[in-house]
């Protein structure tokens, strides 16, 4: 039985794709008001792990609960809607405007649409909110990939690279959405490759090589 | 179902329409290349008046069919890796997806319906006798070949397979929709109203129906 307290409990958890095993042995607890850093080069599996914690990828082997839900049962599903994700690839729809991504978020999720507006003026999007997705620089796509998570108020946060295309301005922000999640008494994880720049955001570290947590 | 699911499938539907808007792949390059396909036609078989009236509805609907596979397919291949995680972390109902995206796909290909049955009457001066039930036969067609798009679009991102698949599965399955939309306007000009062609359709519909509801949560599983 695993524990009931902790928003991610991994014990020796493996995760393939296709036929090639990318994560093996993970162990990993992340508490209630935790931010996890998980630093690893290229190909270490970082964002396997981000996509496994997620739900949107199967363990292979091992035990893993998120949110105290077991991530080998089909209610795993039900938890989705707590969990918010950043990954490195912005998920807008080019054809949309930036507002338009937001609402089709908010529409989806059952936040009301004035929720959407609010978080857009505060990632600094107000005066760009009918600039269509595929005109907005990386930057500001990933502003809106914040707002979302600013409206939409996740229990379990993850985040890709987050400084990744980020001005100064932007980065305080990432450090006040993190913030706001622990308040909340949330969790958070982080994985990067760059320690310096994501340590003043995380309460541990964990290094992944080898597609193992050490 | 759960309270969200109409919002959720209302949504995806906006979503996708909104996106066609913006992109107008099917104003703008599916319907000028379906009318291009119809006048074709008359060209590779000559002018003869009573040819083209013979085989101007059975035209209509292999145009519809190609073209509406090539519509689905676009509409249902259209989101990339991170936007099915995106949406999926909303915590979207399969099956709202399943049905928001057919009610779109289905309203596009409804308009081209449309416009190519103008574009068929005029270029193959057909009698529009029992044209009535195109009102019926239209929506059921569109119904159809959109279910089927989206739930192939659904298999093709679970098995990793890519858009390539796409078309060999509605293809095959879309022939049962092909005869009886032209079997049916064909049998009311012939011998009056036969609504043994319209039931095949509307069986066809609601089998694809049930099968996207039934598949909609193993198949996001799977992706």
């Amino acid at each position: 039985m695993l524990s009931a307290n902790a928003h991610v409990v991994f014990r020796r958890v493996a995760a393939r794709i296709g036929v090639t095993t990318i994560l093996r042995d993970v162990n990993l607890t992340v508490r209630a008001g935790e931010s996890v850093g998980l630093f690893g080069s290229n190909g270490a599996g970082k964002t396997t792990l981000l996509r496994v914690i997620a739900t949107l990828l199967r363990p292979s082997a091992g035990e893993a609960q998120v949110l105290g839900t077991d991530l080998g049962s089909s209610d795993r599903f039900s938890i989705r809607s707590r969990i918010g994700l950043i990954g490195h690839s912005p998920a807008l729809y080019p054809e949309l405007s930036l507002a338009a991504n937001l609402e089709f978020s908010a529409r989806i999720a059952g936040a009301p649409l004035a929720a959407a507006n609010d978080a857009l003026e505060t990632v600094g999007l107000g005066q760009a909110r009918d600039r269509l997705a595929g005109e907005a620089s990386h930057g500001m796509q990933r502003r809106v990939e914040f707002a979302r998570e600013l409206m939409l108020q996740p229990e379990l946060l993850l985040l890709d690279e987050p400084h990744s295309a980020l001005d100064p301005s932007a980065v305080e922000l990432v450090e006040h959405i993190v913030a706001g999640v622990l308040d909340r008494g949330g969790a958070v994880v982080l994985v990067s490759h760059d320690v310096d720049r994501v340590a003043p955001m995380v309460t541990r570290t964990a290094e992944l090589t080898g597609g193992t947590v050490r | 179902m759960s309270n969200r699911f109409w919002p959720q499938a209302f949504a995806i539907a906006r979503r996708d329409l909104d996106r066609e808007r913006r992109s107008g792949e099917v104003a703008w390059v599916t319907i000028p290349f379906g009318a291009v396909a119809l006048l074709l036609v008359p060209l590779a078989v000559g002018i003869n008046q009573d040819v083209l009236s013979r085989i101007g509805t059975g035209m209509l609907f292999v145009v519809v069919m190609l073209f509406g596979v090539l519509t689905a397919v676009r509409q249902t291949n259209i989101e990339t890796p991170a936007q099915r995680d995106a949406i999926a972390l909303l915590g979207v109902d399969p099956v709202a997806e399943f049905a928001g995206r057919s009610m779109a796909t289905a309203l596009l290909l409804l308009a081209f319906q449309v416009v190519m049955g103008a574009v068929t009457v005029a270029l193959y001066g057909l009698d529009l006798a029992g044209w009535e039930w195109m009102v019926v036969v239209m929506p059921l067609t569109a119904i159809g070949l959109a279910e089927l798009g989206t739930l192939s679009g659904s298999i093709a991102a679970s098995t990793n397979a890519g858009p390539a698949l796409v078309p060999l599965l509605v293809t095959p399955l879309a022939i049962p929709l092909l005869l009886g939309s032209t079997q049916t306007v064909e049998s009311i000009t012939r011998d009056g109203v036969n609504l043994s062609w319209l039931v095949l359709m509307a069986i066809v519909v609601l089998v694809l129906a049930i099968v996207g509801v039934v598949t909609a949560r193993p198949l996001q599983e799977t992706r």
